[in-house]
């Protein structure tokens, strides 16, 4: 195989495999999780706040 | 201290660094700034200390001091705190992150020596020599297994975003690090000194393989990690689109890695590299774009946040300047584009643009959230100086990236300009007079950046002055 065959058939594999990520992210499949992920930053919000109660306390 | 409890320890030592950096780094800045204003500057200190403090020896130490200190410290603070909170478990290895922390700030402290004494390996922000490159690789592969090891111990399911740009941005910053320091050390004198395992042309390319991937994975990888923790965070909403980001991030790594020959237009480089270099600059646009509206419309319907919430402020135009400086990137490296704006000061404005107004922007907005978390605190001492160090910072970016515009396009046009006879019209020295004013201005710009660094230092003092460490407890595991 000449080494440009081989650089056509890179950037054709290529492409596929990032419209298979923009189908992947985007397919009804991955709503739950990419939602639960998304709340992530807010799951542990108490702490913060617990933390400054306590000290309130002292 | 135990496992109870969040590892806040060397967030905090590394936040206040941050600020301490930052005031060293810019000041370093300022001072050039002044001497490409005033040429003779240096000329009123005794002759003695001259040459320690000419522009050519602390340049590098201003572009070190600013990325890797002060840059540095916000992404090892950010980092250990983010991924700390959104997995839900105590940072891993606490020893060997004190370690990343120490070793760091020893290796910046070399730098500032070094540096002055002339001690440089000649390459853009790789100038470090190689004992120290040797130190940063081990305080680099340490960082990475505190950072993977706590990913691989957390207690939810998911990776958050943030973590995978922080992820890349340090398994990638490893990997340029390495190759590009290759060097054989010639021990001569006293001093050290090495030179580069690659030859001419493969060397250059190696050289801007790293140091486009230090701007794409330094500045900004790791700056987008904390843009996806506290944009949301502090506009109190999730991020606009998860699936968008998710595209943003295979898109943004994938295409960086081949932007780097867009610095070597028209030298030894290969044509070709040098095309592929600029085809895919161009396509950068998409990915920086995709994930600057992502951050901007996490705001949407909380756009009133933006008017009383000078953090958000700091945030919000952050990701503003930094699509305005991803729009002009690939602008640049268009080859005729770049035939004109290239070796002159456009390339400064536009470096400017992209470090003050996107990565400290980012970072002090970053900061202004955190510290207060991480002393127990409500907020700052002050919202009206963080609200004052906003709008002074935003206009002194803008004075200096406009006169650095103006600068540039200026010296392209008088460079290239040529008389019917085919001699040219101006000689050097006269685009370097006509440069002056707006040296000035740009000077003017990076005083007043830097006085809002000092404002945040004020702030930051008081803030913490007198504060308990704070001591959050992890959650208990609900998933």
């Amino acid at each position: 195989m000449d080494i440009n065959d081989f650089r056509s058939w890179h950037t054709v594999v290529m492409l596929a495999i990032f419209i298979g990520i923009i189908v992947w992210a985007y397919s009804k499949k991955r709503t739950h999780a990419f939602d639960e992920a998304a709340h992530l930053p807010f799951e542990d919000d108490a702490t913060h706040s617990a933390t400054l109660k306590k000290e309130d306390i002292q | 201290m135990t496992e109870t409890t969040y590892n806040y320890k060397v967030v905090r030592q590394f936040a206040i660094m941050t600020v301490v950096w930052g005031i060293v780094g810019m000041l370093v800045g300022v001072i050039i700034a002044a001497q490409l204003a005033f040429p003779t500057l240096t000329e009123v200190l005794p002759e003695v200390l001259q040459p320690y403090l000419q522009y050519g020896r602390l340049r590098p130490l201003h572009t070190n001091a600013v990325i890797f200190a002060f840059g540095g410290s916000a992404l090892f603070a950010t980092s250990y705190y983010v991924v700390q909170r959104t997995c839900q478990t105590r940072l891993f290895a606490s020893g060997l992150a004190g370690f990343t922390f120490w070793g760091w700030n020893l290796i910046i402290v070399l730098a500032a020596v070094s540096l002055p004494l002339g001690l440089t390996s000649g390459k853009e922000y790789a100038e470090l020599e190689w004992p120290i490159d040797l130190m940063i690789a081990v305080v680099w592969v340490s960082y990475a297994l505190v950072f993977f090891g706590t990913i691989l111990k957390r207690k939810v399911k998911h990776i958050y975003v943030a973590n995978w740009f922080f992820g890349a941005f340090i398994l990638t910053v490893a990997v340029l690090h390495i190759v590009n320091s290759a060097a054989i050390p010639v021990i001569s004198g006293p001093l050290v000194k090495s030179y580069s395992f690659y030859p001419g042309a493969i060397d250059a390319m190696v050289q801007w393989w790293y140091g486009h991937n230090a701007v794409g994975f330094f500045l900004t990888a790791g700056f987008l990690g904390i843009m996806y923790y506290f944009v949301p965070k502090q506009a109190g909403r999730p991020v606009f689109s998860y699936r968008l980001s998710v595209v943003h991030f295979w898109a943004l790594v994938s295409t960086y890695m081949w932007a780097g020959p867009h610095h070597l237009h028209y030298t030894a480089l290969p044509d070709w590299t040098q095309s592929v270099g600029m085809v895919f600059s161009l396509i950068l646009l998409a990915p920086s774009w995709g994930g600057m509206i992502n951050g901007i419309m996490t705001l949407s319907g909380a756009w009133h946040k933006l008017r009383t919430d000078p953090v958000l402020k700091f945030l919000i135009v952050s990701l503003s300047f930094y699509g305005m400086s991803t729009f002009e990137g690939p602008m640049m490296s268009i080859k005729t584009v770049n035939a004109l704006s290239h070796y002159t000061d456009w390339t400064v404005g536009h470096v400017h643009s992209g470090a003050l107004g996107w990565v400290a922007m980012v970072s002090i907005g970053a900061l202004y959230g955190l510290i207060p978390k991480l002393f127990g605190r409500e907020g700052m001492f002050s919202q009206a100086l963080v609200e004052l160090h906003f709008w002074i910072a935003t206009i002194g970016v803008v004075l200096y990236i406009a006169a650095m515009w103006i600068a540039g396009v200026m010296q392209g046009l008088m460079w290239r300009a040529v008389n019917s006879d085919g001699t040219l019209t101006y000689s050097f020295i006269e685009s370097v007079e006509r440069t002056y004013p707006f040296y000035n201005v740009r000077l003017l710009g990076g005083v007043m950046f830097l006085f809002g660094m000092l404002l945040m230092a004020y702030n930051v003092w008081r803030t913490v002055s007198n504060a308990q460490p704070a001591q959050d407890v992890i959650p208990e595991a609900a998933h």
